[in-house]
């Protein structure tokens, strides 16, 4: 028990600076130097990937993959894949990104958490040797158009929320990374720090609760 | 959609979005966010901070030739199929595993009118469809670990409340409950359970607790 509350009294202490962290990126005058900065990074994924969709654009695609391949490919190798099958394993993921263009929707998800859905199923179909049940397809229909205002407002907040999991404490941070790379299991986490499994998970709950505090 | 009362809980969410549980969870996951647009949004957010980590990543080296033998195998690639949503009873996830909707399932009979259908088991998890006619109770059991229900037609009560479609009921193993279907209608459930059920195994121990009732 006291180690569960030294614990807890660490995490209160973290939770101030992360929240300041949150906060300052929605001050006026930050807001408008970095925020939008990034943002437009975001936007730009946005209009490439309409491009590859609408248009087959090569270039546009040639720019995503500069941009993502190696990321994904270094998220595949964290997550257990060797060399070269994390080559193969992100080029299959980039190729159905350029096939699955047409149903990214903006306004449910960054092009960065699209294609890291993209690179978790594929990473289960070859790791794991199943195809991943996924969720039904909604159909917006032809006419549904994203609104322009939900896809900037959700493009911003995927960048607050990249931005406030990078100002965690350390220990926080790579929890969460580890538990994305897939390789852990949250009892999986227990046995390795030696914490009780209720204080990870609500270390987890915490740390999400943050950042979704910092996004609100 | 909006009538569901009962909502999965934060950690299979983002157990799905890390892929990190077993097939069986999944499977029950995607079923209940096909149903779910409260689950839809809290995954989506749980899969946003994937996109997190990816944007974060340090750059891995990749072949000199990553981008032509990626080009070239969009051109190889037939252009993805268009998703069928369901219309049936068995939103797409749980259909394409049963291969159809109620009619085309197998089930086997486990007795007082009581059917099941084992859909995937593993060493760490099983699914399976369960039916039960209009009325009647579903077998009592105590598990090892968790089990996760999740109703697909019809309802049903347990000491707990009643659940309907859509509903998740996740029990851990202190929780040996009697779930009885709601008059009225026959209730189908997805029930994953992450170790074996102590009614699981040898078929006499199935039907055991169905004689009881």
């Amino acid at each position: 028990m006291l180690l569960s509350n030294d614990h807890a009294d660490q995490m209160a202490d973290a939770i101030p600076d992360a929240l300041r962290a949150g906060v300052d990126t929605r001050q006026p005058l930050t807001r408008v130097d970095t925020v939008t900065a990034v943002d437009k990074t975001e936007a730009q994924w946005v209009t490439r990937v309409r491009a590859i969709a609408e248009n087959q654009d090569q270039k546009a695609f040639a720019e995503v993959f500069r941009h993502f391949a190696p990321r994904v490919k270094a998220f595949l190798i964290k997550s257990g894949a060797d060399e070269s099958l994390a080559e193969e394993c992100m080029q299959d993921v980039m190729a159905t990104l350029w096939h699955k263009a047409h149903m990214y929707d903006p306004a449910r998800a960054s092009v960065a958490t699209w294609i890291f859905t993209i690179a978790r199923n594929r990473k289960i179909d070859l790791l794991r040797r199943y195809a991943r049940p996924e969720p039904e397809e909604l159909d917006w229909g032809p006419q549904a158009e994203p609104d322009q205002a939900d896809v900037i407002a959700l493009q911003e907040d995927s960048s607050r929320l990249a931005d406030a999991i990078k100002k965690l404490p350390e220990k926080q941070r790579s929890l969460i990374e580890r538990a994305y790379f897939g390789d852990l299991t949250h009892s999986e986490i227990a046995a390795e720090t030696g914490l009780p499994l209720g204080t990870i998970k609500s270390r987890i709950r915490l740390a999400l609760d943050r950042l979704r505090h910092a996004m609100s | 959609m909006n009538d569901i009362r009962h909502h999965i809980s934060d950690d299979l969410l983002m157990g799905y979005a890390a892929g990190a549980l077993p097939q069986a969870f999944d499977l029950v996951v995607a079923t209940h966010v096909s149903l779910s647009d409260d689950a839809r949004a809290r995954l989506a957010g749980f899969e946003s901070l994937g996109g997190a980590v990816i944007s974060h990543m340090d750059e891995a080296e990749i072949e000199e030739d990553s981008l032509e033998r990626t080009l070239e195998k969009i051109a190889g690639m037939a252009p993805a199929p268009k998703p069928q949503p369901s219309d049936g009873i068995f939103p797409a996830p749980l259909r394409d595993m049963v291969g159809g909707d109620e009619d085309a399932v197998r089930w086997r009979s486990v007795g007082m009118g009581a059917k099941q259908a084992v859909l995937h088991e593993d060493k760490d998890a099983s699914v399976r469809l369960l039916f039960i006619p209009a009325g009647q109770a579903m077998p009592t059991h105590s598990h090892r670990g968790t089990e996760v229900t999740l109703v697909l037609k019809g309802a049903y009560h347990d000491e707990e409340d009643r659940f309907g479609r859509g509903d998740i009921e996740i029990a851990d193993q202190d929780l040996h409950h009697t779930p009885v279907a709601e008059e009225g209608e026959d209730c189908i459930c997805l029930v994953a359970t992450d170790a074996r059920l102590r009614f699981d195994g040898l078929l006499p121990r199935i039907a055991q607790p169905f004689l009881r009732i």
